[in-house]
């Protein structure tokens, strides 16, 4: 008992490996970019990258302002919760990922308030947090099979997106943006100050609430490609990059988008060459770019 | 129950560790440090695998790099307490680092190493040594040693860190010394409860007695039961029904305690 059911896990993981299966980088990079473009699978996986990125350098910028990244971090891990609740009750794993983020963030906006001081609200984020990683360890317990899949859950795949994938995600994005572009104004008001922001009708506690949904929204889909662990990669380091280089909040979006959708090309292309997983080359790059952004600016 | 070895180390074991949780999470809740634990957690991960893939004890990596981890986020933070963001962009880059050693270690590792990656992510309490035990007992009673020492300009530090200086505490070394301490309880913990859920036993028990009480003594008395009564409750749970694992029953009593105190706040009136 205790432990014995991970202990008949067959040999290492396959998913995270198999990208080198295709020939190394050449010396001409005209024929590398080809490679690149030319099976199916990584033309999902640029498509589905490039989706997630743009959406990703959107709301991580909001939620970078807002002071958010603890709410944000634990509604990426309640991603693996919702997968893991799909994979043991045999549904779509799309639908467990949207359905446990959007309860987990209406768990959070109950957990914040106005009247709450920083440190239970943190508590109670955390308690949130753990209780909903607890629950995705029992479901991957409890459904003895998905051992293999555990890591890509964790850390993500970009092998096997099929096009339907694909049209989901940019659906998905398209709304997203859609509704933090029109609740924007509102929502940058609400975000920089407010108390003045109450003070002049604007709806702050609604706002807290659509905003941790979008959140919850956005995380689900980016885990789908880069795990559970790795969302946080791609919403925080572009938007806090992009907040030390500008305060203007328009040059601020679109710069957060552009540094998300670089290291996702990138990271992308990288791991396609590489044996090394694609999450390493997203989280390294982005970090390396915030490094930079704090050294020179 | 108590018959079986591993059930035996398991209860003691879980118990230091859940009393240094207990009392160093109080302090994480009061100082509003949850977010700093939080990151800790995930750099246990990545110093555990890195030990993995470099071939040498996980538990010396583990250590290593949480104390480490505490000490840089004092030290890259104002007066010790690190802005959110700059610990969310540095620990996204370190969980990204574990993966990297993930993939090295399982490409290297024989095919029975390749749960260290869950092991380190879940715990594995039921699978600890007599050594693993004497360790924490010794660790658990090293922190709350230094907690002792460190416990009344701490709380001075935390509830006022501007007048605490002028009266000459040194806020800002007492901070990263806190860290380094919520690093040595955070590589703790990771043993008995993984890397992922050891936020719930520092951040639930603690968030639960401050729910409860605002005195120091007694809250922190509450969060130190409060964690002990998770750990024996989980595993109770978890050796009646196998197929539930320890690390997620214990998390999930501890975060049922924080519900009902959270409930019971209005409570709080009479208690103090």
């Amino acid at each position: 008992m205790g432990g014995s059911w991970w202990s008949a896990r067959p040999t290492c993981t396959g998913t995270m490996l198999t990208s080198s299966v295709f020939t190394g980088l050449s010396w001409n990079p005209v024929d590398d970019v080809h490679a690149l473009f030319t099976y199916p699978f990584m033309q999902h996986a640029l498509a589905a990258g490039t989706i997630v990125a743009v959406m990703a350098g959107v709301i991580g910028w909001f939620m970078v302002l807002r002071r958010q990244t603890f709410a944000g971090h634990t509604l990426s891990l309640t991603a693996f919760t919702g997968a893991s609740a799909a994979v043991l009750a045999g549904v779509p794993i799309v639908l467990g990922y949207f359905t446990v983020c959007g309860l987990g963030a209406l768990a959070l906006a109950g957990a914040s308030g106005p009247r709450r001081s920083q440190g239970t609200e943190s508590a109670a984020t955390g308690s949130i947090q753990a209780f909903a990683l607890g629950l995705g360890f029992l479901f991957v317990s409890l459904y003895h099979g998905v051992l293999n899949g555990l890591d890509s859950l964790l850390f993500g795949t970009f092998l096997g997106i099929t096009s339907s994938q694909v049209l989901v995600l940019l659906v998905v994005a398209v709304v997203a943006i859609a509704l933090v572009a029109v609740a924007a104004r509102p929502l940058l008001f609400a975000s920089v100050d407010p108390d003045v922001a109450r003070a002049s009708g604007v709806r702050v506690q609604l706002l807290g609430l659509g905003f941790l949904l979008v959140l919850g929204l956005s995380v689900a889909e980016t885990s789908q490609i880069t795990g559970a662990l790795l969302v946080f990669a791609l919403l925080v380091t572009p938007a806090a990059t992009a907040q030390r280089l500008t305060t203007r909040p328009l040059a601020g979006v679109v710069l957060s988008v552009a540094l998300a959708l670089l290291v996702t090309w990138l990271g992308l292309a990288l791991a396609y060459f590489s044996v090394y997983p694609v999450g390493f080359y997203i989280t390294s790059l982005s970090f390396a770019l915030y490094v930079l952004a704090r050294v020179f600016a | 129950m108590l018959a079986q070895e591993f059930m035996r180390n398991a209860l003691v074991a879980g118990s230091f560790v859940a009393i240094a949780c207990g009392l160093v999470g109080w302090f994480v809740v009061l100082r509003a440090q949850v977010f700093a634990g939080d990151a800790l957690s995930h750099v246990a991960f990545t110093g555990a695998l890195a030990a993995a893939a470099l071939g040498i004890d996980i538990r010396a990596g583990l250590f290593l790099a949480t104390i480490l981890g505490g000490v840089v986020m004092g030290a890259l933070g104002d007066r010790a307490r690190a802005d959110d963001v700059v610990i969310g962009t540095l620990f996204a880059w370190t969980l990204g680092l574990g993966v990297l050693f993930l993939t090295i270690f399982t490409t290297n590792g024989s095919g029975s190493n390749g749960t260290a990656g869950v092991r380190v992510l879940f715990g594995s309490i039921f699978g600890l040594s007599t050594t693993d035990v004497r360790i924490s007992v010794v660790l658990a009673v090293a922190a709350v040693a230094v907690l002792a020492v460190l416990g009344r300009p701490l709380l001075f530090a935390s509830l006022d860190g501007a007048v605490a200086a002028a009266q000459g505490v040194p806020v800002r070394m007492i901070g990263l010394v806190f860290l380094g301490l919520v690093g040595l309880v955070a590589a703790q913990a990771t043993q008995a409860v993984g890397a992922l859920l050891l936020l719930g036993l520092l951040a639930a028990p603690a968030g639960a007695a401050h729910r409860l009480t605002g005195r120091p003594y007694l809250g922190l008395g509450l969060s130190a039961l409060f964690a002990v009564g998770s750990v024996w409750l989980g595993l109770t749970l978890s050796y009646v029904f196998p197929t539930l694992p320890p690390s997620t029953m214990i998390i999930s009593t501890a975060v049922g305690i924080y519900v009902t105190a959270m409930s019971l706040s209005p409570l709080r009136r009479l208690v103090g």
